[in-house]
C-alpha cells in the first residue's frame, strides 16, 4: 500500500501567558508533543485518547488549520507540507478534508445545504457550470443518503445525523484521498451513530479513502479501524493494528482504557475487574517528567520519572512507549 | 422517508409530498423565520406603517400642498392653522406655509438619516470585518485608529468643516458619517470575533476557501443581524444630530429647511405662534419613536437564542 | 418491597409557538427501595423531562399531567414551598453538566453546608463536618482544602463527585441521576461508576439512572425501562432486557452498538430513520416508522405496555421477535390515525 501521510515528531505548543508585568512570561501548553505515525492509502487509523490528549489538535495541525510548532507532515511520500505557503497549501486541500464533531455548528446557518456542499467545487473547479455543479451536489447527496430534493433547505431544518451527512458530502465532493474525522459520531444518538459509521465505511470502500478516525469511543474505533493509535497528553502511548491492540494491549494506559469502557453486557460488566486509574489528568502546561503517564500508572517506578520511554516495537507490528510494558501482572524491567 | 424536525405539521406534509415526487423543496431560511417574528410584533408593524406614510408624504410633498416651500405670503404672516388658503399647519414668521415646509424638512431629515447610516454601514462593516477577521497586530492598529477618531469631538469637527467649506447640506452628511461608522466598525469587529471561532469558518478554511470569500460569504451574513438592529437605532440618532446642527445654524442653507431648523425657529416664537414649534416637533418625535420600535422589533426577531 | 416513587399515567406537555409538544405520553412505573432503575432512551424519548416533571423543574411553558407520588404524597402540582422540603432532602437529583449545576461564585463548602442548614437545621460547624465526611465518602483527595475552593478550580471528575456528595448529604431516599457520566472521559467515568456501585451497597437510597449509554446501565442497574417517543417500549430486569430483548427497538439498539469484543468488520445493524419528531408523533406506536416488523395494526392501534414474559413487559403487537406476526391477544388502544399522515406500509 502506498504511503499517503507521514507525520514525523509533530509538535504543537501554544504559548500561554502566565505572568510577567511588562514583557509577559509565556509557558508553552504542549497540546501535541512529538507524535509520529504514517497512514497508507485505503486504511483507517483510529486515534483514541481522552480529553487533553491532543487528538483534535493533531488532526487540525495535519491539515494546517493550526500551525505546527515542530516536526514534519509529509504528503504522498515526498512533499513536506509543514512549511508550505498559504496559497500552495490551499491547493492541496482538495485532497485532504475534515468532518467535524458538532454537525450543526460546522454548517453556515445562512447558506442552503446545496451551497454548502457546492462550496469546495466553486473553489477548485470554478469552470463548472451552475447546472453541472448542481448535478454533482445532488449526486453526492444521494450517495450519503440525503434526498436530493432537499437541496434548497437550511441546516437548522435537519436532524443531527442528517447534518453530519451534509458535512460528509461536503468533505467528499472533491473526491479527496484522506478525510480526518474528528469525533464524527460523538454528538449523535446511538441509533444514528451506526448509520453514520456504516456510511463512512461504505464510502471508504467505494472510493478507496483513507480515514483518520479520531474518537474517545473505543468500541466505535474498534469497529472502523485497521490500526489504532493511543494518545495521552500529547504523546503516543501505543500504536498497533486493531486486533493486537484490543486483544493484547501492552501499555498500562491502553489496558486501563479498554477495561474502563462500559460494555452493554450485565454479567460481564458487573463481574468486571476494572482497572481504575487514580488521580487526575496533569496539566499540559506542566507535564510530568519522563513518562507523562507515570502520575496515574499502577506500574510506575523511578526510571519512569527520569527517562522518557521511547516508542519502539516491542512485539512485531506493535509499538508501545513504556518501560514496564506487557499484559497486566507481567511487568517488564 | 425523511422527517422534518422543525416547522410543524404543514412543512412536514410538504416534505413528505416532495419525497414522493422529485420536486425540490424550498428551504425556510433564518431570515424568513425572523421576518415572520417581526411581522407578528404589532408595535413594529404599526411603526413601519406610520413611517411609510411619513416617507410617502415627504416624497410626494409638492402634490399634497398647493404651496411652494419658499413661497412667501405677506397676508398670512405667522397665522395659526386654518383652512383659508390651505395653511393646514399655519405659517411661519416669514409667511411661508408650515405644512409644506414640514414635509420638506422631513425629506432632508430622513435623507440625512438614511443615507448617512448607509454610508456608515458600508465603511463600518468592511473595516470591522477585516479588523476582526485578520486579528493580531492589524486588528490592534485598526482599532487604535478608531479609538483616536472616536475621541474627536463632533462639534469641533463640524465647525472646522463649516469654516473651511461654508454652510452646506453635504457637510452634514460627511460630518455625521465620519463619526457614526466608528461605532459600526466596533460592533462588527466584536461580532466577527465571535463568529470567527465557529466551526463552519474552520470548515471553510479546510475547504480551501480564500479569506476574502470567507469574509464575504460566511462572516458578513452572520454578523449582519446586530448590525441591522444598530442601524435602525442609529437613524434617529443621526436625525437628532442633524437637527441639533441645524438648530445651531450649522446645517442646511436657507430657504431649504429641516426639522431642526423648523424647531429652532419655532422655539423662538413659542409664546405667540406655538404651531410653528408643535408640528415639526411632533413629526420628529413620531419618526424617532417609529425607528426605535422597529429597532426593538428587529432585535427580538433576530434574537440569537433562536439561531 | 415498598415503593418510594409511584408514577401513574404521567404526561408532560410543552406549549411552543409551533403548537403543543408532548414530551411524555402517559408512563406508569414504580421505583422501590434500594433498587437501581435505568431509564434508557435517545433524544426525543422524554426520559429527562419525565423526571424534571417529578421534581417540579419543568420550564415555564411545560406542564405535567397525571400523578407522581413520593411515599403517598402527590408531587405533581405541589406548591414550590412544599416541594422544596422534599427536593434536596428526600429526593435528590444530579445532572450531566456539573459545571453549570454548581454555583460558580460560591465556594464548594458553602454550597454544601447551605443544603444541610436548609434542610436539617444544622449549625455551621456541624454542617461543615458532615460535608467533610461526605467528601471523604466520595473519595475526594484533600477534602478539607476542597471545601474552600471554587467549582472552576476542580476537574470535571471531581465536580461530579461533589455533585454526588451534595446529593447524598441529607441521606435521600431517592437519587435521580440524569446522564451523570456522559460528559466525562472514559477513565474518569470508570471512577464515578465504581463509586456509584460502592455507594449503592452502602446507602439504602433507590437510584434512578437516566442515560442513553447501555454500558453504564448494564453495570449499575437492577431494572431497565426503555423509552421511545415519550412512552415505555419495554421494561424488565437487566439481564432479560440485555440477553432476551422483546421489543424491536431494544433489539435494534443493542444490535447497533459496536462491541469492544467483536472481531468482524462488517456493517453494523442500523435502525433506519430519524429520532422522533415530538410535534408530529404518529398516533399509533411511536416506533412504527423505524420498525422492521411494522404492520397496519401498529398504525391503527397504540400498543399498551403489558407482559411479554414473567418480569418483562413490552409495548408491542408482535408475538415475539422470532415470530414477528401480530398477536391479537396483546392489549392495545385503537387510535384515530392523524389526518395529515399517510398510512404506513405493511
Amino acid at each position: 500500500m502506498t504511503e499517503l501521510l507521514r507525520v514525523e515528531d509533530l509538535k504543537v505548543h501554544f504559548p500561554i501567558r502566565t505572568g510577567g508585568v511588562l514583557f509577559g512570561k509565556y509557558t508553552p501548553l504542549k497540546a501535541v508533543d512529538g507524535v509520529s505515525f504514517d497512514l497508507r492509502a485505503g486504511e483507517t487509523l483510529g486515534i483514541v485518547g481522552e480529553s487533553g490528549c491532543g487528538k483534535s489538535t493533531l488532526g487540525r495541525a495535519i491539515l494546517r488549520l493550526i500551525q505546527p510548532t515542530g516536526g514534519r507532515v509529509v504528503w504522498m511520500g515526498s512533499e513536506d507540507i509543514t512549511g508550505l505557503g498559504a496559497e500552495a497549501m490551499r491547493r492541496k486541500r482538495a485532497d485532504m478534508q475534515i468532518v467535524f464533531q458538532d454537525p450543526l455548528a460546522s454548517l453556515n446557518p445562512r447558506m442552503t445545504i446545496g451551497d454548502i456542499i457546492a462550496e469546495p467545487l466553486t473553489v477548485f473547479q470554478p469552470e463548472l457550470s451552475k447546472a453541472d455543479r448542481k448535478a454533482r451536489v445532488k449526486d453526492m447527496m444521494a450517495k450519503v443518503g440525503l434526498l436530493p430534493q432537499m437541496i434548497n433547505r437550511y441546516p437548522h431544518e435537519f436532524s443531527g445525523g442528517q447534518c453530519q451527512r451534509i458535512g460528509i458530502a461536503r468533505a467528499m465532493i472533491l473526491n479527496p484521498k484522506m478525510i480526518i474525522c474528528d469525533e464524527p459520531v460523538s454528538a449523535l444518538d446511538v441509533s444514528i451513530q451506526a448509520q453514520i459509521v456504516n456510511l463512512l465505511m461504505k464510502l471508504q470502500e467505494e472510493f478507496g479513502l483513507s480515514l483518520l478516525f479520531i474518537s474517545h469511543d473505543l468500541s466505535v474505533v474498534r469497529h472502523v479501524s485497521h490500526r489504532v493509535m493511543v494518545l495521552y497528553l500529547g504523546k503516543v502511548m501505543e500504536i498497533a493494528d486493531r486486533d493486537s491492540i484490543y486483544a493484547e494491549p501492552l501499555h498500562p494506559y491502553t489496558q486501563a482504557l479498554i477495561s474502563a469502557v462500559p460494555v452493554p453486557d450485565p454479567d460481564l460488566e458487573k463481574g468486571k475487574e476494572r482497572i481504575v486509574l487514580g488521580g487526575d489528568l496533569p496539566s499540559p502546561m506542566n507535564p510530568p517528567s519522563g513518562c507523562v503517564f507515570r502520575t496515574r500508572c499502577p506500574r510506575a517506578t523511578d526510571i519512569c520519572a527520569q527517562v522518557v520511554p521511547p516508542l519502539e516495537e516491542k512485539v512485531p507490528g506493535h509499538r508501545a512507549a513504556c518501560h514496564h510494558w506487557g499484559p497486566p501482572g507481567h511487568p517488564q524491567a | 422517508m425523511t422527517q422534518d424536525i422543525t416547522g410543524g405539521a404543514q412543512r412536514a406534509r410538504i416534505i413528505e409530498k416532495a419525497a414522493q415526487t422529485s420536486e425540490e423543496v424550498q428551504g425556510r431560511s433564518l431570515w424568513q423565520d425572523a421576518r415572520r417574528r417581526l411581522f407578528a410584533n404589532k408595535a413594529a408593524v404599526a411603526s413601519m406603517v406610520v413611517l411609510g406614510i411619513i416617507s410617502l408624504m415627504a416624497l410626494f410633498a409638492p402634490l399634497l400642498s398647493p404651496h411652494d416651500y419658499d413661497a412667501v405670503y405677506w397676508d398670512y404672516i405667522a397665522v395659526p392653522p386654518q383652512m383659508e388658503n390651505s395653511h393646514w399647519f399655519g405659517t411661519d414668521a416669514n409667511g411661508r406655509d408650515m405644512f409644506i415646509r414640514t414635509l420638506y424638512g422631513a425629506r432632508v431629515s430622513l435623507m440625512v438619516g438614511i443615507v448617512t447610516t448607509f454610508v456608515a454601514l458600508i465603511i463600518g462593516v468592511t473595516y470591522g470585518a477585516i479588523a476582526g477577521y485578520v486579528g493580531g497586530r492589524v486588528d490592534n492598529l485598526m482599532m487604535r485608529v478608531v479609538d483616536v477618531l472616536y475621541s474627536m469631538p463632533l462639534m469641533f469637527f463640524v465647525i472646522i468643516l463649516v469654516v473651511v467649506f461654508g454652510r452646506n447640506i453635504l457637510l452634514v452628511f460627511a460630518a455625521i458619517g465620519c463619526v457614526e461608522w466608528l461605532t459600526m466598525a466596533r460592533i462588527v469587529r466584536g461580532q466577527t470575533l465571535s463568529v470567527k471561532r465557529k466551526e463552519y469558518i474552520e470548515a471553510a478554511r479546510a475547504a480551501g476557501v480564500s479569506n476574502a470569500a470567507i469574509i464575504r460569504r460566511h462572516i458578513i451574513p452572520n454578523v449582519i443581524g446586530p448590525v441591522i438592529v444598530f442601524m435602525t437605532l442609529l437613524v434617529p440618532v443621526v436625525i437628532l444630530v442633524e437637527s441639533f446642527l441645524s438648530f445651531l445654524g450649522l446645517g442646511v442653507q436657507e430657504p431649504m429647511t429641516s426639522w431642526g431648523v423648523l424647531i429652532s425657529e419655532g422655539a423662538s416664537q413659542m409664546e405667540n405662534a406655538p404651531h410653528m414649534l408643535i408640528f415639526p416637533a411632533i413629526f420628529l418625535a413620531v419618526t424617532l419613536f417609529c425607528f426605535n420600535f422597529i429597532g426593538d422589533g428587529l432585535r427580538d426577531a433576530l434574537d440569537p437564542k433562536d439561531r | 418491597m415498598t415503593a418510594v416513587l409511584e408514577v401513574r399515567d404521567l404526561q408532560v406537555r410543552f406549549s411552543t409557538p409551533d403548537g403543543e409538544v408532548s414530551a411524555v405520553n402517559g408512563v406508569s412505573f414504580d421505583v422501590n427501595e434500594s433498587e437501581c432503575v435505568g431509564i434508557v432512551g435517545e433524544s426525543g424519548s422524554g426520559k429527562s423531562q419525565l423526571f424534571m416533571a417529578v421534581m417540579g423543574l419543568l420550564a415555564k411553558n411545560g406542564r405535567a399531567l397525571g400523578s407522581a407520588r413520593y411515599r403517598g404524597t402527590e408531587l405533581v402540582g405541589m406548591p414550590v414551598k412544599e416541594l422544596n422540603k422534599i427536593r434536596g432532602d428526600k429526593i435528590a437529583m444530579i445532572f450531566q453538566d456539573s459545571m453549570t449545576s454548581l454555583t460558580p461564585h460560591l465556594k464548594i463548602g458553602r454550597q454544601m453546608t447551605e443544603v444541610l442548614q436548609q434542610h436539617k437545621g444544622m449549625g455551621e460547624a456541624d454542617s461543615r463536618a458532615r460535608a467533610l465526611d461526605m467528601l471523604n465518602l466520595v473519595r475526594i483527595p484533600e477534602a478539607a482544602r476542597r471545601l474552600n475552593q471554587y467549582p472552576h478550580e476542580l476537574s470535571g471528575g471531581m465536580r461530579q463527585r461533589i455533585m454526588i456528595a451534595m446529593a447524598l448529604l441529607c441521606e435521600p431516599e431517592l437519587l435521580i441521576a440524569d446522564e451523570p457520566t456522559t460528559a466525562l472521559d472514559v477513565t474518569v467515568q470508570a471512577q464515578i461508576l465504581e463509586l456509584m456501585a460502592d455507594l449503592k451497597r452502602v446507602t439504602k437510597a433507590a437510584i434512578v439512572l437516566i442515560t442513553h449509554d447501555l454500558g453504564t446501565v448494564a453495570g449499575l442497574c437492577d431494572r431497565v425501562q426503555v423509552m421511545y417517543g415519550g412512552r415505555f417500549m419495554e421494561t424488565g430486569d437487566v439481564r432479560s432486557i440485555f440477553y432476551e430483548p422483546q421489543h424491536p427497538y431494544t433489539k435494534g439498539l443493542l444490535s447497533s452498538m459496536p462491541r469492544l469484543t467483536e472481531d468482524r468488520r462488517t456493517s453494523l445493524y442500523a435502525i433506519p430513520g430519524q429520532p422522533p419528531n415530538l410535534q408530529r408523533l404518529p398516533a399509533g406506536c411511536p416506533f412504527q416508522e423505524r420498525c422492521e416488523f411494522v404492520h397496519d395494526r401498529c398504525v391503527a392501534e397504540l400498543p399498551v405496555l403489558s407482559e411479554a414474559r414473567p418480569g418483562q413487559d413490552k409495548a408491542c403487537h408482535l408475538v415475539s421477535l422470532q415470530n414477528p406476526v401480530t398477536d391479537p391477544t396483546r392489549a392495545s388502544i385503537p387510535v384515530q390515525p392523524r389526518a395529515d399522515r399517510p398510512a404506513a406500509v405493511a
